[in-house]
């Protein structure tokens, strides 16, 4: 007979008899919760990209300095994707006397792609963020759009007529503000939106002229990523690819934290889920022992065990896992539509890959924690039937869990989508483990020494607990995984979240001045007082270009890294202070100190660029500052928390080298959107000033810190359900033989009351040291994750000591004797006949 | 050809030659069981009896190849068993042994009818179904089919250990103290419905008991005392 045929009719036997409802539920549990995660996750980092992709106007930008070869565009169309083309070029615009140098940019149907174009009219030239609208489109041809500063700068109304080039064009209406407003550093100037019909006419593009040409895509993730890569292949020199990750860095830090904290939420359930299942898949290899034997000695061989039992769990798995997913499935539908409303998008439709994932993360789980105790079950020996206290080898085995927990490492790397993340919480959760088992032992040492004195409640409570000290140390982990889940899901991840929100307050700067000359730093400061607004900080810098490595030349030509090349291209701001800046970190070297004697020039170099340009410490660096060289030592590497918004430089030299240059000025503030108009008085009274606004960049990371603090609410739901799984897990373990030992107790006239206080006795200390599992990992984990995942530092909160004691000490008491009550209510014949 | 038949009938259906038992206990080795040599033929039925603790269960563990001697040889139908392995030996017992004990051994999550439906399907038996209801009837638990073990008293759950021994039609049953856990009137129940089926289907019995008034309903007695038979 076929025994696949035979396990299948095993497993509706089991499953009718109620074997193994744990088990699937620990799976269901599990798989739901990674593929809620996957799948959701998929989705947000899908709408997230997408959000932020409105800043840059499109997904992605093809950007050359020489006009693009149609095959882009067509390649574009072909991957279904929508295109349109902007071209940015310097130019003189002129009205009656007055002239000014503008950034023209002429674009085609479509712009922009994502995101929006606002635009006002202002009657009488003055303008307030509140009467904006949408552009519909473009400006029409023989028209223009004009922002702020040309209005100021060539005092023209709108209505009338300027000049573009060869050409006379209507200024139809002010730019207020432009999707991709502030995108990189380059494009501050006054600004003029015309259409691309009347680039010809305008006669600007000459060669030689400094024009770059850019072509915007947008369209589907997958698609866009096609194209991306069909793209970069074709690249000659003098082209690009952006999209807004490479184009922002403070967005491109938000969208990665968010990311790596919604895997390790996704991680952190996986964990608890794992720790049920194991649990199960010892009660039911357990359960299973006796059947063994039995079969063993009907005539079964080991191979016919071993096949039985691996379709056994394989199917249950399997339906388990397709349960899961579905489940899954229909939790982030329902999460997204949750979500899509908050942010005002459609999600994206989720790729089938979360499916698979979870599909083969249920069986991952399953076998890796049933196959060595499996092994064991084939090896019960028939003679159990005969004296049952052999064949009973093993359940705790070492082995065993190990591996388990190596399948475990496999699935995390995969799930965490990168391997260091992966090995990193797996070590952690492994050490964690490892200690809380030491502990854990050492603790019920310790109490069964003082264990005569007493009451004999006490005395047997611990005697209990010393039969079954491996047991009972599993059970502490496990409970312990289940509380510290919840302890993460309630009081930290509040507390996370919120230091996060902090690291991002209302008033974080959102405008940047550059190009301050040394003799207005008065007058901006008067300027300041008199609208009642703090003092920002000025920070002193002067401009070089990088001229020498190590006394070597640096050329530029011979690169082949793009974005060596554009860092080299450009000119470095270099500033100097005595103290670093607050929110940087350094992670070699040493910052200058006040005593030391400086023998030569010393500077610090952000560790990104020092890696970029393939510097490290103690290189000598040269650059070209108007015309001098100046040479200077690498004595220490920062990191920059770039989403931070404060001032920041790549390059920051020991003060008293570089004051000798032409210095300018930059700093950053925050304005209230109530002082908006004062913009407006900015640029006419300081003209040369550049004005970054980076609100909308701001804006947007607030935004996305809001949602992915509600994503991860609900992602950690999953956590507590696994939590609850294998709590009611843990329990359920010693349950029969509990049941057991009550029908012996009472059938030796032991009263309910006794047997209550003596389990209540061991609930108390296996309370104990749940609680002292749970709050010590949940804290464990609340540094981790703020440290790695959101650079802020978690703020220690003792109440999740008190918290994890008490409700360990009373959960499990409670909990304990719940799911003992029944054994207790029963005459004790009829457990010891069931029990056999 | 007609010899071999002959020599092969009448060979013993079990035979026990030197066999020898002992364990390690830590500092000393214990000797359970001491220089057995027995014969059983086909169609006998052979109670072992003694005190509690004289080695009984482990001669009849030894006897079915559950458990291996220290020394000495078993024979079963001719087969020496400890020269196969494990699953050579479970494939024997699934051919030519049924067994009772004295704690039933049921399937807790079976029905009374799957419990005795499994050594069939374990050996590849299409028509399990069938011949298990049929013995179940024979036992007087037609009306029982579908209840679980512990629906089910301690002699009504004997009583699918004994369908379950005799479904697939053993040349040789061994049973350990099968009354060791029922009442006197259900225990002699359960010996009846036992010697009965035993006789229908010529079957040879290895019976262990302590119960002198059962053991005689045997045809030959064999007393252990302390490890060693004391005929
Ligand atoms: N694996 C073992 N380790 C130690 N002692 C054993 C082992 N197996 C059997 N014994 C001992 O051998 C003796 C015989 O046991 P058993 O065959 O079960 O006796 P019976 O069935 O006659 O009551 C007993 O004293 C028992 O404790
Ligand atoms: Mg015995």
């Amino acid at each position: 007979m076929n025994l696949f045929r035979l396990s299948l009719r095993m497993l509706r036997r089991d499953w009718r008899a109620g074997e193994l409802r744990i088990l699937a539920l620990a799976l269901i549990i599990a798989v739901s919760s990674i593929t809620t995660v996957s799948f959701f996750a998929d989705r947000v980092q899908l709408a997230l990209s997408r959000e932020s992709n409105r800043l840059l106007g499109a997904d992605l930008l093809v950007i050359s300095d020489r006009p693009l070869p149609a095959h882009y565009a067509e390649k574009a169309q072909q991957y279904g994707l929508k295109t349109a083309t902007m071209t940015r070029f310097p130019s003189m615009t002129s009205k009656d006397e007055s002239n000014l140098l503008a950034e023209i940019r002429a674009v085609s149907d479509g712009y922009p792609l994502r995101g929006d174009l606002r635009l006002a009219d202002p009657p009488d030239g003055t303008f307030s963020e509140q009467v904006t609208y949408v552009a519909p489109g473009i400006p029409a041809p023989g028209t223009v759009w004009i922002d702020e500063k040309i209005i100021a700068g060539l005092d023209i109304k709108l209505g009338e007529e300027l000049e573009v080039g060869a050409v006379q064009m209507m200024a139809a209406a002010m730019i207020a503000r432009e999707p991709d407003h502030s995108v990189g550093f380059v494009n501050m100037g006054p600004r003029l939106l015309m259409n691309v019909k009347d680039l010809a006419a305008t006669d600007l593009i000459q060669p030689g002229s400094r024009v770059t040409y850019q072509l915007l895509v947008a369209g589907d993730e997958e698609r866009v990523a096609g194209f991306r890569n069909w793209a970069q292949a074709q690249l000659v020199p003098g082209q690009r690819i952006e999209g807004i990750r490479d184009s922002r860095p403070e967005i491109r830090a938000a969208l990665e934290r968010a990311e790596k904290f919604l895997s390790l939420a996704a991680l952190a359930s996986v964990v608890v889920a794992a720790a049920a299942v194991a649990l199960a898949v010892r009660r039911f290899i357990q359960r299973h022992l006796d059947g063994c034997a039995i079969m063993r000695c009907l005539g079964a061989s080991q191979a016919t065990i071993l096949r039985l039992y691996s379709y056994h769990l394989a199917i249950l798995g399997l339906a388990a896992s397709i349960t899961g997913c579905v489940m899954g499935f229909a939790a982030q539908e329902f999460l997204s539509r949750w979500l899509s409303e908050l942010v005002n998008t459609t999600l994206p439709w989720p790729s089938g890959m979360p499916a698979v994932h979870g599909l083969l993360s249920g069986m991952v789980l399953l076998l890796g924690f049933s196959l060595p105790p499996l092994l064991n079950l084939k090896r019960v020996p028939a003679l159990r039937v005969l004296r049952r206290d052999i064949g009973k080898t093993n359940l705790h085995g070492l082995a065993g869990y190990a591996f388990g927990l190596f399948a475990l490492s496999i699935l995390f790397v995969w799930e965490a989508g990168e391997f260091h993340l992966g090995i990193l919480v797996m070590l952690g959760f492994l050490t964690a483990i490892v200690v809380f088992a030491f502990l854990g032992w050492l603790l019920i040492r310790l109490l069964l020494m003082i264990r005569q004195q007493g009451t004999s409640a006490w005395r047997y409570g611990l005697a209990s607990i010393r039969r079954r000290t491996i047991a009972t140390v599993i059970q502490a982990i496990a409970l312990g995984l289940g509380l510290m889940a919840m302890l993460v899901l309630t009081l930290i991840q509040n507390d996370l979240l919120k230091d996060w929100r902090r690291s991002l307050p209302p008033n974080t700067p959102n405008r940047f001045l550059v190009n301050i000359q040394p003799d207005q730093l008065q007058s901006l400061a008067a300027f300041f007082d008199q609208h009642e607004m703090d003092q920002p900080e000025f920070f002193p810098m002067v401009r070089g270009r990088l001229v020498k490595i190590n006394d070597q030349s640096v050329r530029v030509d011979e690169y082949t890294d793009l974005r060596k090349k554009q860092l080299l291209n450009r000119e470095f701001n270099l500033s100097w202070s005595e103290e670093m800046q607050s929110d940087n970190v350094i992670v070699a070297g040493r910052w200058w100190q006040d005593e030391e004697a400086t023998p030569e020039n010393e500077l610090s170099l952000e560790d990104e660029v020092a890696k970029t340009i393939g510097v490290k410490l103690g290189d000598r660096l040269t650059f070209d500052i108007a015309g001098s060289p100046y040479t200077a030592t690498i004595t220490s590497l920062r990191k920059v928390d770039w989403d931070t918004f404060q001032v920041n430089f790549f390059v920051v030299a020991r003060p008293g080298s570089l004051e000798q240059y032409p210095i300018n000025y930059v700093t950053s503030f925050y304005l209230p959107p109530s002082h908006a108009g004062i913009m407006h008085e900015l640029v006419r009274s300081f003209p040369n000033l550049l004005i970054i606004d980076v609100a909308i960049v701001i804006e947007q990371i607030q935004q996305m810190i809001l949602q992915v603090s509600n994503a991860i609410e609900f992602v950690f739901m999953f956590t507590l359900l696994a939590g609850l799984i294998v709590m009611y897990a843990a329990i359920s373990a010693t349950q029969d033989e509990r049941i057991y030992e009550a029908a012996i107790f009472r059938t030796l006239g032991a009263k309910r009351r006794q047997l209550i206080r003596a389990w209540a006795a061991e609930f108390a200390i296996l309370g104990t040291l749940v609680g002292l599992f749970a709050s010590a990992g949940a804290t464990v984990l609340a540094y981790v994750i703020g440290d790695y995942a959101l650079h802020v530092s978690y703020t220690f909160n003792p109440w999740i000591w008190l918290v994890g004691i008490v409700v360990g000490i009373i959960g499990v008491t409670i909990a304990g004797l719940l799911g003992t009550r029944s054994s207790l209510s029963q005459p004790p014949l009829l457990t010891l006949r069931r029990i056999g | 050809m007609i010899n071999d038949r002959v020599i092969e009938a009448a060979n013993p259906i079990v035979r026990a030659h030197a066999l020898t038992k002992q364990v390690d206990t830590g500092d000393n080795q214990l000797t359970i069981l001491q220089d057995i040599h027995l014969e059983v033929n086909a169609g006998e039925s052979i109670a072992v009896i003694g005190a509690s603790g004289s080695g009984k269960s482990t001669l009849l563990g030894l006897l079915a190849g559950l458990d291996v001697p220290t020394s000495g040889q078993v024979y079963l139908d001719g087969e020496e068993i400890f020269l196969l392995d494990e699953d050579e030996r479970a494939a024997l017992r699934s051919r030519l042994l049924g067994f009772m004990f004295q704690s039933f051994q049921l399937l807790p999550a079976l029905t009374a009818l799957e419990n005795v439906m499994l050594p069939l399907e374990l050996s590849g038996v299409n028509d399990a179904r069938q011949a298990a209801q049929e013995l179940l009837e024979r036992v007087g638990l037609g009306m029982r089919l579908k209840h679980y073990p512990r629906q089910l008293s301690g002699g009504e759950q004997q009583r699918v250990a004994i369908a379950r021994a005799f479904v697939t039609q053993p040349k040789l049953l061994f049973a350990d103290e099968p009354t060791g856990n029922l009442d006197s009137a259900t225990g002699a129940q359960i010996i009846q419905l036992m010697f009965e089926l035993n006789r229908e289907r010529g079957t040879t019995l290895v019976l262990v008991t302590h119960d002198e008034a059962l053991s005689n309903r045997c045809s030959r007695q064999i007393r252990m005392a302390a490890g060693r038979i004391v005929n």
